[in-house]
């Protein structure tokens, strides 16, 4: 066992881990993070997309180890100072851009990612950044109306 | 205020809060003190004799608790898996079910047939110590399709099933079908198959069971549509524990599309892991053993004919359908290629004439069961490829052949059982010629031809039945279970709502629906309204959700319960006010003497009930009213689905150009939430009619069991959906209800096969729709 210390949405914090431990499990398991969910085994379904120095990436295929002294942000930390749901997340709610919710916040780290780097995408250039994200319950229609709206907004 | 909230209104829904923030809570996000984690040892075999388990190495492993097989299983009396719905063949001899162990004894009989669990103090330790385990293999000889299951002589997969046939089912009057093809004018022929589908819930099952020794009781969350069905099968079948003594809760769960209707072995093996260990255990499935695990959906092979007289109308449909039910008999998959199946071959049309013959069989694959839509879609498949057939062969626009044999008066009795009650199939497809703007077609298709490309327009006109369906009737064909749904309405001493109700939401959006009914009859603000859901202990009973039931048949037993907590809060405020309960009106937040100023402000009236210091003599304190509802038919959701694609010649891509659909789901609740169900169900029909397809070797090894080799559809696959709905209330529940969880994925296949067929010019071809497939039709 070794100690990894990074801050996660603004706090320090550090934990117990193996060497193989994947940052979604320390994310989840060590922190109680249960908004980053895994989807799946290949690094295919988005569903634990968290930024990690300002970076998309899946939780599922970093190990925590090699986040060390990384700033973390994950779905928890999305929403607005008061706890308000922040631009994307609100667009979503107001687009219908979810269902299930489990591939949602995901979606939204991803769409914080793309609306950082293009903020105002065509629908084309939308669908294809989400090409690593997959959700079964919307057939994307609502959430690329989600993030249209939330560039709209200035997300 | 709360008329915005009311049924109709496009409200945003109140339970997206929680998930947008990530503080949903899916079953793998609980934990509790002491908790260890199952891992399953798996056969690696389609096939094979186990003849022996060494578990030495793995429970001298660190960290491990426990490594249980089948035998010990078996011993302690946990029962065999059940089938829930007799199916009796045509001779009248019962369907032939194979026993099936949640942990395999001596024979496994599909790759993913659990022969043992590892429970260890972490996942980590499980699995290592899973790999220690050391069954031995005696192969046999491989079923992996129909044909191969029908084959002379055929491997045997269970003693009980004599050629692999589980039944030979029939339905419809077959002499007068054959009849009417014989003196038909034409007679369409085809052959057809329906792919096999893995339905790919984005939360994978889950499972964590608890025992409390001091209470002898068990406790297990898990990703559940039906808890309490849960309940009743583990309770009643597995002998897990009586149901006072075992509390299931189905928390937040992360799809559903019928594969989370079933009771599965790793809920069974938790649960008496978790008492047999003494430690509370969880297991959660990775996506392989999703899809190796998870029932799987469709796989039917068909021949079909159809009959038309010189007026092209359809005089006769005879079909004979084989279907691929596995390795074993999942809870409610002798259903789904029958009643669910063979009951809706007459589409929209008027067809006086029809037999279907259904032949399933035992295979070592994964088990097939209800995946959005069960039987439906693979009816209207079968239908609307025939139509668009036959009209090419008649020379007519597959439109005006489909016009032409309309159902035009209700209520309208089938020759397969359904009788329908409603609907107007000229106005779905109208609206949707319209909104597809067909007119234009011929101008798009030059402007694709011109840049080398074809394109094709499909149609297709489904109607499936849903809500599922009246206790008697179903009984009536072998359903061991009532399809009601429960409601219990409680207002509180201060006024606010809490609705404890059967169905179970999984992204359904239930939380703001169901509360929109309580809005619109209470007329009450959302946020003093709750809905309760998914908990044995807190909701009294219900039968959960599947086929498309929860609005018509869950919100009716809701609207049952509500109408007599109306009537309590009448005969309060009539006795309180001193006037006639035939004044009593509920509106703005209060209970008023209509034409007076006289007034209960609502929680007044709350608080009445629960005082009793002045309540009628006659009438029991509290306001708290329960109702279960009972279907009086199927409902039948209907419409028209119109596909446009552009084919590249060279590659053999199809593009979904215009998607456009015109429903009829009845009375409306949530437009909002309406056309997001009908988007999803689109999207998972355009992926089984093109991209999806769970494939077998030869050796009954599944080759597309991850994501990268199984192609769910992606953002980029799909084009903007266009929706509309066309309301026909429906006559059979108080609210005119239909439901529409499952018309996108009915509808959409055959309307974008036949699209792809119109582009390419040759109907040799079946679905996923490829590239490989386009391009090898287009160029043999």
């Amino acid at each position: 066992m070794a100690t990894v210390s990074m801050t996660v949405n603004g706090k320090a914090v550090s934990g117990e881990i193996e060497g193989r431990t994947l940052l979604v499990q320390f994310l989840r398991e060590t922190l109680g993070l249960t908004g980053t969910h895994v989807g799946c085994d290949t690094s295919q379904c988005g569903a634990c997309v968290v930024h990690v120095d300002g970076e998309a990436v899946k939780a599922c295929s970093a190990l925590a180890a090699s986040c060390e002294g990384a700033a973390v942000t994950t779905i928890e930390g999305m929403a607005n100072a008061d706890g308000s749901l922040g631009t994307i997340q609100k667009a979503f709610q107001d687009n219908h851009g979810l269902q299930c919710g489990f591939c949602t916040p995901g979606m939204v780290m991803s769409a914080a990612d793309l609306l950082k780097n293009n903020p105002n995408p065509s629908e084309t250039e939308i669908r294809e950044y989400l090409e690593g994200n997959l959700c079964r319950c919307t057939g994307y229609h609502n959430i690329v109306k989600s993030i249209q709206a939330a560039a709209e907004a200035g997300a | 205020m709360p008329k915005d909230t009311g049924i109709g209104a496009p409200v945003t829904r109140t339970e997206d809060v929680r998930f947008a923030t990530g503080k949903g809570r899916y079953t793998d996000d609980f934990t509790c003190m002491g908790l260890h984690y199952a891992y399953f040892v798996r056969s690696p075999h389609a096939h094979a004799k186990v003849t022996g388990i060494d578990k030495s190495a793995a429970e001298a492993a660190p960290g491990v608790v426990a490594v249980y097989d089948g035998h010990q299983l078996t011993g302690d009396g946990v029962g065999n898996l059940i089938c829930g719905w007799g199916i009796t063949s045509k001779d009248g001899t019962p369907m032939n079910m194979g026993a099936w162990s949640a942990l395999a004894t001596n024979t496994v009989r599909y790759v993913g047939d659990a022969v043992a669990v590892v429970i260890a103090e972490s996942l980590e330790a499980a699995k290592d110590a899973a790999e220690l385990v050391d069954v031995t293999y005696e192969e046999l000889p491989v079923v992996v399709t129909v044909a191969d299951a029908t084959a002379a002589g055929a491997p045997q997969i269970h003693p009980e099933a004599a050629g692999n046939q589980i039944y030979d089912w029939e339905i419809g009057d077959e002499a007068a079908t054959d009849a009417a093809l014989a003196s038909a004018a034409k007679v369409v022929e085809m052959e057809i198959t329906n792919n096999r589908l893995v339905p790919n819930p984005m939360e994978p099952r889950a499972a964590m069971a608890q025992y409390d020794a001091g209470q002898d009781h068990l406790t297990l969350h898990t990703t559940s549509q039906n808890p309490h069905v849960a309940r009743l099968v583990l309770s009643a079948f597995y002998q897990i524990a009586p149901e006072h003594k075992l509390r299931v809760i189905a928390p937040d769960v992360g799809g559903g599309f019928g594969s989370k209707i079933y009771i599965y072995p790793e809920e069974i093996v938790c649960l008496w892991a978790a008492r047999k260990a003494g430690v509370p255990v969880k297991w959660t499935a990775d996506r392989t053993e999703a899809f190796i695990t998870d029932a799987h959906g469709r796989d039917h092979v068909s021949t079909a004919k159809m009959g038309f007289d010189a007026n092209n109308k359809i005089v006769g449909f005879k079909v004979d359908t084989q279907a691929n039910l596995g390795a074993y008999m999942s809870l409610f998959s002798s259903s789904v290629p029958t009643y669910l199946y063979a009951t809706l071959l007459s589409g929209q049309y008027n067809i006086e004439n029809i037999h279907c013959n259904v032949k399933t069989y035992y295979t070592n694959t994964v088990p097939v069961d209800a995946y959005r839509g069960a039987g439906r879609p693979e009816a209207c498949y079968l239908i609307e490829r025939m139509m668009e057939k036959s009209a090419k062969e008649l020379g007519v626009s597959p439109a005006e052949l489909r016009r032409t044999n309309f159902i035009q008066e209700f209520p309208h009795q089938t020759p397969v059982i359904m009788a329908y009650d409603i609907g107007d199939f000229n106005a779905t497809l109208d609206a949707a010629e319209a909104a597809a703007d067909v007119a234009g077609f011929a101008a798009r298709k030059a402007a694709s031809e011109a840049a080398g490309k074809k394109r094709g327009i499909g149609y297709s006109c489904y109607i499936e039945a849903c809500g599922i369906a009246p206790s008697k009737a179903v009984g009536s064909l072998g359903a061991g279970v009532g399809l009601w749904e429960s409601a219990e309405v409680r207002v509180n001493p201060v006024g606010s709502v809490e609705v404890l109700t059967g169905s179970h939401s999984h992204g359904q959006g239930h939380e703001t629906t169901f509360a929109q009914l309580v809005s619109d009859r209470l007329d009450l603000p959302m946020d003093s309204i709750k809905i309760v859901h998914g908990d044995t202990d807190t909701v009294q009973f219900g039968m959960g959700t599947y086929g498309s039931r929860s609005g018509a048949v869950g919100m009716s037993a809701i609207h049952k319960a509500l109408d007599k907590v109306e009537n309590k809060v009448k005969k309060i405020a009539a006795h309180v006010l001193e006037a006639a309960e035939s004044d009593i009106v509920i509106e703005g937040g209060a209970v008023k003497v209509q034409g007076t100023d006289k007034q209960m402000l609502w929680h007044e009236v709350g608080l009445a009930a629960y005082t009793a210091h002045n309540l009628p003599d006659d009438m029991e304190p509290g306001l708290k009213e329960g109702a279960f509802y009972d279907p009086t038919n199927f409902t039948f959701p209907a419409g028209t689905y119109i596909c446009e694609v552009e084919v590249d010649p060279d590659t053999g891509v199809t593009t979904v150009e215009n998607f456009t659909a015109a429903d009829d789901f009845g009375q409306v609740i949530n437009p909002l939430i309406v056309g997001g169900q009908v988007h999803g169900g689109i999207a998972q029909g355009v992926g089984q009619a093109m991209l999806e397809h769970a494939v077998y070797d030869a050796d009954g090894q599944l080759q597309a069991a991850t994501y990268m080799d199984y192609t769910m559809p992606r953002a980029d696959d799909l084009p903007m959906f266009k929706v509309s709905t066309h309301e026909t209330f429906c006559p059979g529940n108080p609210l005119g209800i239909k439901g529409c969880g499952e018309a996108g994925a009915i509808g959409s296949p055959p309307a974008l096969v036949n699209a792809v067929i119109d582009a390419i010019g040759t109907d040799d071809i079946q679905m996923p729709v490829t590239p490989q497939a386009v391009w090898k039709a287009i160029h043999g």
